[in-house]
């Protein structure tokens, strides 16, 4: 059956070259003919384009993607639905996604990622859960880049005017700056929502007769082909011009209709609903339609619109924000209407649910589209792309020649963006608001609590493109290790993982080897820490005129407490505290922020053994939760020493530390990142205990010194600095670099 | 005692109010609607925190036109205690029920951080319970929280006592750098001449928790709670 659809009195002839002209290749512009039956109308072109994009059917990473471990035993929704959900305890359950906003965020930094935090929140409440804490993942170029300043400010104050604008809390977050990523910025942001168990929504079409309902805001022409032209192609000089593509955010509608859409879900009228992102209209109802197994009819007469004249091409395409579309129960459209109204929504009954498997849209008593579901959801085309590694060994930072005295390079290491304060970024953001951040930004994981239950939930996002660059593989082992780690050192049981994969044109061998490798590494990772892989999303052309980023897997991770009172957070808490590092292995220059900024000493990346790094990882669980443990800093960017300078710097009283127990004169010792070291404090009485808990696991554990009153760093001769000057220095980082932005 | 908490579309702080006062606090206090037109019998009613209607114009210059506008009016009018709370700052010198307007920012940027004030007038329903010179250590969100006034205006306030919240260093100096937003002699919250209206960019309801941000938001709704119910007395005797 083939249907009959007509293109329009108008509207360009449909060919070979204006299918390549919609980035369809000539085989999938054979394979919609042949799924059709016939040549496509024009609208169904569009159609076709925006749903085998690279950016809706993950036709190069879907094979990949199924190798990740998705179940586990508090898995309550996998993926496939809106975003994964994981069993909290208490009735609750967590609903998270981390999604790429990169390429419009590039384009015009303010809305792309204004509206990069709109489309990732309504992933969550689509499931019925609300949003209670965000997070972002930055990658800027160098301060020496023309650009790097304007896209930062932009950014930033995209995701602030979104985030506080809409109520929910920006709590953690990571920042990167580096050259390789000049033309290519990336801007990942993550959502956590809370749901009751059973409560949950979801995006599977029931009940043929059933209406569709259109709310939120009316259908504009902004972001047509922003799926399929934008986010799915390189970049190049013509980049700019495309600036139409990206979507203007509206946070006042989104606050309503978050609001609107979390009253409708209680009231049981509400079969399906479904997030209009990425290709809109098209990729809403025709994906509720495939999970249901039906079909779906849509009369865009009723579309409502922000202006007249929009063609049928253009209803299906926009992807105006704000706006979700709904399957509800048959007979409950104007109890539904009403809730709507109430938040001075529209909501519109556009179509209905239909048994016969076709997308249909009628357009002015003609039927402008017919397709399979099928053909749109689950028959895009799947790609095998060729992977090989690359030709040429990756870049490496020039040898070093000598090693900077142990004060320069702590005072360098604290001064360079990439490891100082993020103060200047996340103070921009409304950590507060819905009064469950119980750990805030400039620690290492952020901490929520429950309330009206004991329970809390830590989060962080992590990610390591330094290692990447060098083994794809490790890196992305050790990013999904430094993110586990980083919540455990919260006191928390880490639950799972989402994660957003930030590659280059994977139509390059090179580029689909290192993001097969990444997979590999990701999926090793999750299976030995047991943690399932609950959403994610795949960034692929990350790229400027073959100029790709480094691989950038960037990981989530949410973990669970029992009792959030016994929370840890990674500043020194009292003089007289012993000062402990626990680590799983020997720690390595290589990839570290010291090899970045005085040159190349170490061979290449150390091992990472996942066994260790899982024991480590359960010790710091089971010492938080005996209250064992009064602070805990995962050693990263900079080293130890660095670790223990961030360590120093609590906000209310600065602390200071005397080490002896450190090799002062090994660089590696005092500036290595990598595997997994993390520096614990204890009272004195709680040593052996705590020892213990490492030691009985095999893990390397000792007392590298204590905590003292007076403000200053000792590290045996090597390092004598007063704490006061470090924090300016740490903390006047960014300001300095963006004088005249800010006061 | 009785509270209400208004609702506006875009509102976000105002769930956190109604947890800090019914939950933390165990006052009775309830959500209004900005499509009512009554207050439900609340002794004390919160403008709270958010971007009423979004904020695309002049912070709340919209939502002084909603319906229970007018009954704040009314209600203020006849000597009932009303609170503004950030946006609800905004919206009370919007409707004229409070001197002054609020800027944006000196840094153009919005700030998210701890700041602290100092009780300037400890003489009135929402400072009672603290003392003139106080330190309070309360978190801060927002854009546009640069108080402005005319200097005629600011000397006649000072003098009449109606700056009630000044931001100061750790030590309680006012100064520049202690000035987060750059608002005119550092003003973090003001008072109408008949002392029964409040706004203060300040959060407290964000510093009601040990676990939170500590408790010093506490007393400045202490103050509402302890003023009420000695007024009340005051009623009584008099009808005795």
């Amino acid at each position: 059956m083939s249907g009959i659809a007509v293109s329009l009195a108008g509207e360009p002839a449909v060919d070979a070259e204006l299918a390549r002209a919609h980035g369809l290749s000539p085989d999938e512009f054979a394979l919609v003919q042949k799924l059709l039956g016939r040549m496509p109308t024009f609208t169904e072109l569009g159609v076709f384009s925006v749903m085998w994009s690279e950016h809706c059917s993950y036709k190069s990473s879907r094979v990949y993607l199924k190798t990740l471990p998705s179940r586990g035993e508090m898995v309550v929704a996998e993926q496939g639905e809106n975003a994964g959900a994981i069993d909290v305890g208490d009735g609750w359950v967590a609903v998270f996604k981390i999604e790429s906003h990169n390429h419009p965020s590039f384009v015009e930094p303010y809305q792309g990622a204004a509206t990069g935090v709109g489309g990732i929140l309504r992933d969550i409440f689509t499931m019925g859960a609300r949003p209670i804490a965000s997070m972002d993942s930055l990658k800027f170029g160098s301060f020496e880049h023309p650009r790097t300043r304007y896209l930062l400010g932009g950014v930033v104050a995209g995701i602030g005017g979104y985030g506080n604008c809409v109520g929910v809390p920006t709590v953690a977050g990571e920042a990167m700056f580096d050259a390789a990523y000049n033309n290519n910025i990336l801007v990942n942001a993550f959502c956590l929502g809370l749901a009751r168990k059973g409560e949950l929504m979801s995006a599977r079409a029931r009940g043929v007769g059933n209406p569709v309902l259109y709310v939120g805001s009316a259908t504009g022409r902004d972001g047509i082909h922003g799926a399929s032209l934008l986010a799915s192609a390189e970049f190049d000089a013509s980049s700019q011009s495309k600036r139409p593509t990206v979507q203007v955010g509206d946070p006042f509608t989104e606050k309503l209709l978050i609001e609107a859409c979390l009253e409708a879900a209680r009231s049981g009228a509400i079969v399906a609903i479904q997030d209009m992102g990425a290709a809109g209209l098209t990729s809403s109802s025709s994906e509720m339609a495939a999970r249901g197994g039906l079909g779906i009819e849509l009369d865009l007469d009723r579309i409502p619109l922000r202006q007249s004249g929009l063609t049928p091409y253009e209803m299906l395409l926009s992807e105006s924000q704000e706006r979700m579309l709904l399957v509800a129960e048959r007979g409950r459209e104007a109890e539904l209407q009403a809730i709507f109204a109430k938040w001075d929504l529209h909501a519109a009954v556009v179509g209905k649910i239909t048994d016969d498997g076709r997308w249909r849209a009628r357009y002015r008593g003609k039927i402008v589209a017919d397709i399979p579901v099928r053909a749109l959801a689950d028959e895009a085309p799947v790609y095998r792309r060729p992977a090989a590694p690359p030709v040429k060994p990756p870049e490496r930072p020039v040898p070093l020649r000598a090693h900077p005295a142990p004060r320069a390079a702590l005072r360098a290491l604290l001064g360079n963006p990439n490891v100082a304060s993020k103060r200047w970024i996340y103070r921009q953001y409304d950590s507060l608001v819905l009064s469950n951040t119980v750990v805030g930004p400039g620690s290492d994981a952020a901490v929520l609590r429950i309330k009206g239950s004991r329970r809390g939930l830590a989060l962080k996002v992590d990610s390591n493109p330094r290692a990447c660059a060098l083994d794809p593989y490790l890196g992305a082992v050790s990013t999904v290790c430094e993110a586990v780690r980083n919540v455990a050192c919260a006191g928390a049981r880490p639950a799972g993982i989402t994660n957003c994969l930030n590659y280059g044109n994977p139509e390059r061998p090179e580029i689909m080897w290192q993001f097969a490798r990444g997979i590999e590494g990701l999926r090793d990772a999750a299976l030995a820490f047991g943690l399932p892989v609950v959403s994610g999303n795949v960034s692929f052309y990350n790229e400027t005129e073959g100029h790709a980023i480094p691989p950038t897997p960037t990981i989530a991770v949410l973990g669970v407490m029992d009792d959030v009172s016994r929370r840890v957070t990674q500043f020194f808490k009292a003089p007289g505290d012993l000062i402990l590092m626990v680590r799983s292995g020997a720690p390595s220059l290589a990839a570290s922020e010291y090899e970045a900024m005085f040159g190349a000493s170490a061979p290449g990346l150390s091992p990472i053994e996942l066994g260790r790094e899982k024991k480590l990882v359960d010790g710091l669980v089971v010492a938080a939760g005996s209250a064992l443990i009064r602070s805990a800093h995962d050693v990263s960017e900079g080293g130890l020493a660095v670790a223990i300078a961030e360590a120093c710097f609590n906000q209310e009283l600065p602390m200071g530390a005397a080490l002896d127990g450190v090799d002062a004169a090994n660089p590696s010792e005092l500036f290595g990142e990598g595997p997994s070291t993390v520096i614990i404090t204890a009272k004195q009485g709680d040593l052996s205990s705590l020892s213990r808990i490492f030691t009985d696991a095999g893990l390397e554990c000792r007392v590298l010194g204590g905590v003292i009153a007076e403000p200053r760093l000792r590290i045996g001769s090597a390092l004598d600095e007063d704490v006061r000057e470090l924090a300016g220095i740490y903390e006047g980082s960014l300001p300095g670099r963006l004088q005249g932005d800010d006061s | 005692m009785k509270w209400g908490v208004i609702r506006f579309p875009g509102s976000l702080d105002d769930g956190d109010a109604l947890w800090a006062l019914g939950e933390v606090m165990g006052q009775e206090a309830r959500a209004l609607w900005h499509k009512d037109e009554t207050l439900g019998g609340a002794e004390c009613v919160v403008l709270p925190g958010g971007f009423s209607y979004g904020d695309y114009l002049r912070c709340g210059a919209i939502a002084r036109f909603s319906p229970i506008m007018r009954a704040v009016a009314r209600f203020a009018a006849e000597g009932g205690l009303v609170i503004g709370i950030c946006n609800g700052f905004q919206i009370l010198c919007e409707a004229h029920l409070l001197p002054g307007a609020l800027t944006r920012n000196r840094s153009l940027s919005f700030i998210c951080q701890p700041v602290t004030v100092r009780v300037e007038n400890a003489a009135t329903p929402f400072t009672c319970a603290a003392r003139t010179g106080d330190l309070l250590r309360l978190p801060i969100k927002h854009g546009e929280g640069r108080y402005v006034a005319p200097e005629a205006e600011l000397d006649a306030m000072e003098r009449r006592g109606q700056v009630l919240l000044r931001y100061v260093d750790p030590r309680g100096e006012a100064s520049d750098a202690a000035n987060p937003n750059g608002s005119m002699r550092s003003i973090a919250g003001v008072a109408n001449e008949r002392f029964n209206v409040f706004g203060l960019m300040p959060h407290p309801e964000h510093a009601v928790e040990r676990a939170l941000f500590g408790q010093d938001g506490l007393k400045l709704f202490e103050s509402i709670v302890l003023s009420r119910s000695s007024s009340r007395l005051g009623e009584e005797s008099a009808a005795r």
